[in-house]
C-alpha cells in the first residue's frame, strides 16, 4: 500500500487516554517533516478517560482543503481490542484497503469479530510496549505498523520527530525504548 | 525539504498564539476555562518559557476580562485576549464600551454553539450574537489564515481605531492540526510595529476623557464617528494586504472569489466550511459543472458593493449560515440579500441554507447537493443541511 490517492486518510478509534490524538499529532509531524501536508484532528466529543473515541489524519502531497471528518478512511487503526465488535471501525473500508489492531489475536480472529474480510494486521503493541518500555503504551509502538503498512512516511522521520518532540518530555532512556518499540512493530511479521 | 523554522504544523489556537508571541502584545486579560482554547494556554506558556513579556492577568471572568483589556488600552498599550461562545456573551456588555472609546483591542475567537441546551462545538451564534457591537469581525478558513488575520486585524484596529475580532471555527479549526508557515520574527515585528496610541489615558501632557457621559446633545455625533471609522475599514484594509503580501507572499482580500468568473451557481459561507467546499467546487468542476464560491472574509463592516459586483453575473446563489436569526433570515443571508438588492436585477435565486448548528458535522457531499439542489430549483424557504 502506497500514498497513491491524492490524499490518504486514516481514522483511528481508541478510548480516552489511549494516545491516539498524540500519535495521530506525531504521524502529522512527521509527514510535515518531509514536506507534505497534512491534518490531525480528533473526532471532537466530551474527552472522557476510558469512553470510545476517533481522531483523524490526513496526508497529502498537495494542500488539503476539505475540513470535514474522515468519512472514507484508506485505513482504520484500533488501539483497542475491546472496540472491536462494539463501535462500527469497518464504515467505508473496503477490502483493498487496511486495518491494524492492536491485539493479541491473530488475523482470522479479528476478521471474524468485524466481518472486516480485507488486509487485517494485528499487532500486540501493548505487548511490544511493556516488555520494552515497561508501560503500557501501544499508541507509540503501533505507529511502527502503520508506517510500514502505509509508507506514507519514512520510520527515520518518525524516529526523529518522536526523539525531537519527547527526549525533553520524558528523557532520553524512555525515548529511546519507545523508539526501540516503534522499530520492533515495523519489523514484525 | 521545509524549513522547520518557518514550516509547522500547528492548530489554529496554536497558530493564534504563534502570532501572539511575535507581537509580543503588552497585557493579555485572561480567564482560562471551558469554554476556551489552546490559544490562551499555548500563549500563556511561552510567557511563562521567557518567550513573551506579555503581563498575563488571569481575572475572574470574561467580563473582567474585557474590562480589562480596555482599561490596559486606555492606558496605552496593546491589550488582547481570547473567547468563545458563552464567554463572549458574558463580555457582551463590555465588547461595544470597548467600540465606542475607540480602542483597538484584538480577540481571537473560535466561533461555537450558545446555551442552552449545552453545546461545546463550533457554530457562529456566539459571534453573530455580538456583530452589532462595532467590533470588526474577519473570518478565517485555516489555521494559516487565523495566524495571518492576527497581524493583518492588528494594523487594521490600529489604523481605524476600533476593536476587531479573529474568528476562527470552534474545535475544526482551533483544535485541528494543519499545515502553516510563520513569518521570520523580524518581518513580523516590524509589520506591527512598536505602538503608539493617538490618545492615551496616561498622557499627562494632552490629559483625555474615556467614556464620560454624553447626553442627547452629542451622544449621536459619537455614534456618527464610529460608523465613520468603520466606513473606513474598507478603504484601509486594502494597503495592509498589500503589505503583508510583501513579507508572506500570500494574497488576501475582503472576500475570496474562487472559480466564480463563469460560475452559473455559487455558493457563499464564511470559516472551515469554505474550505469544504472548495473541494467540493473542484470535483463538481472537473465534470463541467460551472459552480463556485464566495467566501466570506470580513463581516464586519460588510462590504456589500464589491460582493453585489462580484456576484453580479451569478443566476443562482445558495447562502449558508451556521447561525440562525430565531423569527427572522439568517445574518449572512441578509447580508447577501442586501448587496443583490444594490444591482436592480431580480431573475436570481437566492437561498438560504442553515448548517452545522452546535458541530453538526458538514461534509463535501452536503455541498455537493446544495449545487444540485440550486440547478434543480428547489423550492423556497430556509433549508436545513444536516437536519435529522
Amino acid at each position: 500500500m502506497k500514498l497513491e490517492k491524492k490524499i490518504f486518510e486514516i481514522v483511528f478509534h481508541a478510548r480516552g487516554g489511549q494516545g491516539a490524538k498524540t500519535a495521530a499529532e506525531l504521524l502529522a509531524q512527521a509527514a510535515l517533516a518531509e514536506g507534505k501536508f497534512v491534518q490531525a484532528f480528533p473526532d471532537f466529543g466530551p474527552e472522557r478517560t476510558g469512553a470510545p473515541m476517533k481522531t483523524f489524519v490526513r496526508v497529502s502531497a498537495e494542500p488539503i482543503l476539505t475540513h470535514e471528518p474522515v468519512v472514507d478512511p484508506d485505513m482504520v487503526v484500533i488501539l483497542d481490542e475491546t472496540l472491536l465488535g462494539t463501535i462500527e471501525v469497518t464504515k467505508n473500508l473496503d477490502e483493498n484497503e487496511a486495518m491494524i489492531v492492536n491485539t493479541t489475536s491473530d488475523r482470522e480472529a479479528v476478521r471474524q469479530k468485524t466481518g472486516y474480510a480485507g488486509n487485517v494486521y494485528p499487532i500486540d503493541a501493548t505487548g511490544l510496549s511493556l516488555e520494552i518500555v515497561g508501560e503500557p503504551r501501544p499508541n507509540t509502538a503501533i505507529l511502527g505498523k502503520m508506517v510500514k503498512i502505509s509508507e506514507i512516511v519514512k520510520l527515520e522521520n518518525l524516529v526523529d520527530v518522536f526523539r525531537e518532540k519527547y527526549t525533553g518530555k520524558i528523557g532520553s532512556e524512555k525515548t529511546e525504548k519507545n523508539i526501540r518499540a516503534i522499530e520492533e512493530a515495523y519489523d514484525s511479521l | 525539504m521545509i524549513n522547520k523554522n518557518k514550516n509547522l504544523a500547528l492548530t489554529g489556537g496554536a497558530a493564534a498564539a504563534e502570532a501572539l508571541k511575535q507581537i509580543n502584545p503588552d497585557v493579555m486579560p485572561v480567564y482560562p476555562i471551558t469554554p476556551q482554547t489552546p490559544i490562551i494556554e499555548t500563549f500563556a506558556k511561552f510567557v511563562a518559557d521567557g518567550e513573551a513579556d506579555t503581563e498575563m492577568i488571569e481575572v475572574e471572568s470574561e467580563h473582567s476580562a474585557m474590562s480589562a483589556a480596555v482599561g490596559a488600552q486606555a492606558a496605552g498599550v496593546r491589550a488582547m485576549t481570547a473567547s468563545s461562545s458563552q464567554g463572549i456573551l458574558l463580555m457582551a456588555e463590555i465588547l461595544p464600551i470597548a467600540a465606542g472609546m475607540r480602542l483597538p483591542i484584538l480577540m481571537l475567537v473560535s466561533a461555537r454553539a450558545i446555551s442552552a441546551p449545552i453545546n461545546i462545538h463550533c457554530d457562529h451564534q456566539d459571534v453573530m450574537f455580538v456583530r452589532d457591537s462595532g467590533w470588526i469581525q474577519i473570518f478565517s478558513e485555516n489555521a494559516q489564515e487565523v495566524y495571518d488575520n492576527v497581524f493583518i486585524s492588528l494594523r487594521l484596529a490600529e489604523k481605524v481605531r476600533l476593536p476587531a475580532m479573529v474568528i476562527m471555527d470552534g474545535f475544526t479549526t482551533s483544535h485541528s492540526v494543519e499545515n502553516i508557515e510563520i513569518l521570520e520574527n523580524s518581518a513580523a515585528r516590524s509589520f506591527v510595529s512598536e505602538y503608539q496610541m493617538k490618545n492615551s489615558l496616561l498622557d499627562f501632557e494632552n490629559p483625555k476623557t474615556f467614556g464620560p457621559v454624553s447626553l442627547p446633545n452629542s451622544y449621536f455625533e459619537f455614534k456618527r464617528q464610529q460608523i465613520e471609522a468603520m466606513d473606513g475599514v474598507i478603504g484601509e484594509i486594502g494597503g495592509i494586504f498589500e503589505e503583508f503580501r510583501n513579507i508572506s507572499e500570500r494574497t488576501y482580500d475582503i472576500f475570496e472569489e474562487y472559480k466564480i468568473d463563469d460560475a452559473e451557481r455559487v455558493i457563499v459561507v464564511a470559516g472551515s466550511t469554505a474550505g469544504t467546499a472548495k473541494s467540493a467546487v473542484d470535483e463538481l468542476r472537473e465534470q463541467g459543472e460551472k459552480v463556485g464560491l464566495l467566501k466570506i472574509k470580513l463581516f464586519r463592516p460588510f462590504p456589500h458593493k464589491q460582493i453585489a459586483e462580484a456576484l453580479k453575473n451569478v443566476k443562482k446563489i445558495a447562502v449558508l449560515d451556521r447561525t440562525v436569526s430565531f423569527g427572522s433570515q439568517a445574518p449572512l443571508y441578509m447580508e447577501i440579500l442586501n448587496s443583490l438588492s444594490k444591482l436592480h436585477i431580480t431573475n436570481y435565486k437566492l437561498q438560504s441554507f442553515i448548517y452545522g448548528l452546535g458541530g453538526r458535522e458538514i461534509l463535501k457531499e452536503d455541498i455537493k447537493k446544495v449545487f444540485v439542489g440550486l440547478e434543480k430549483d428547489e423550492a423556497e424557504g430556509i433549508r436545513y443541511i444536516g437536519l435529522k
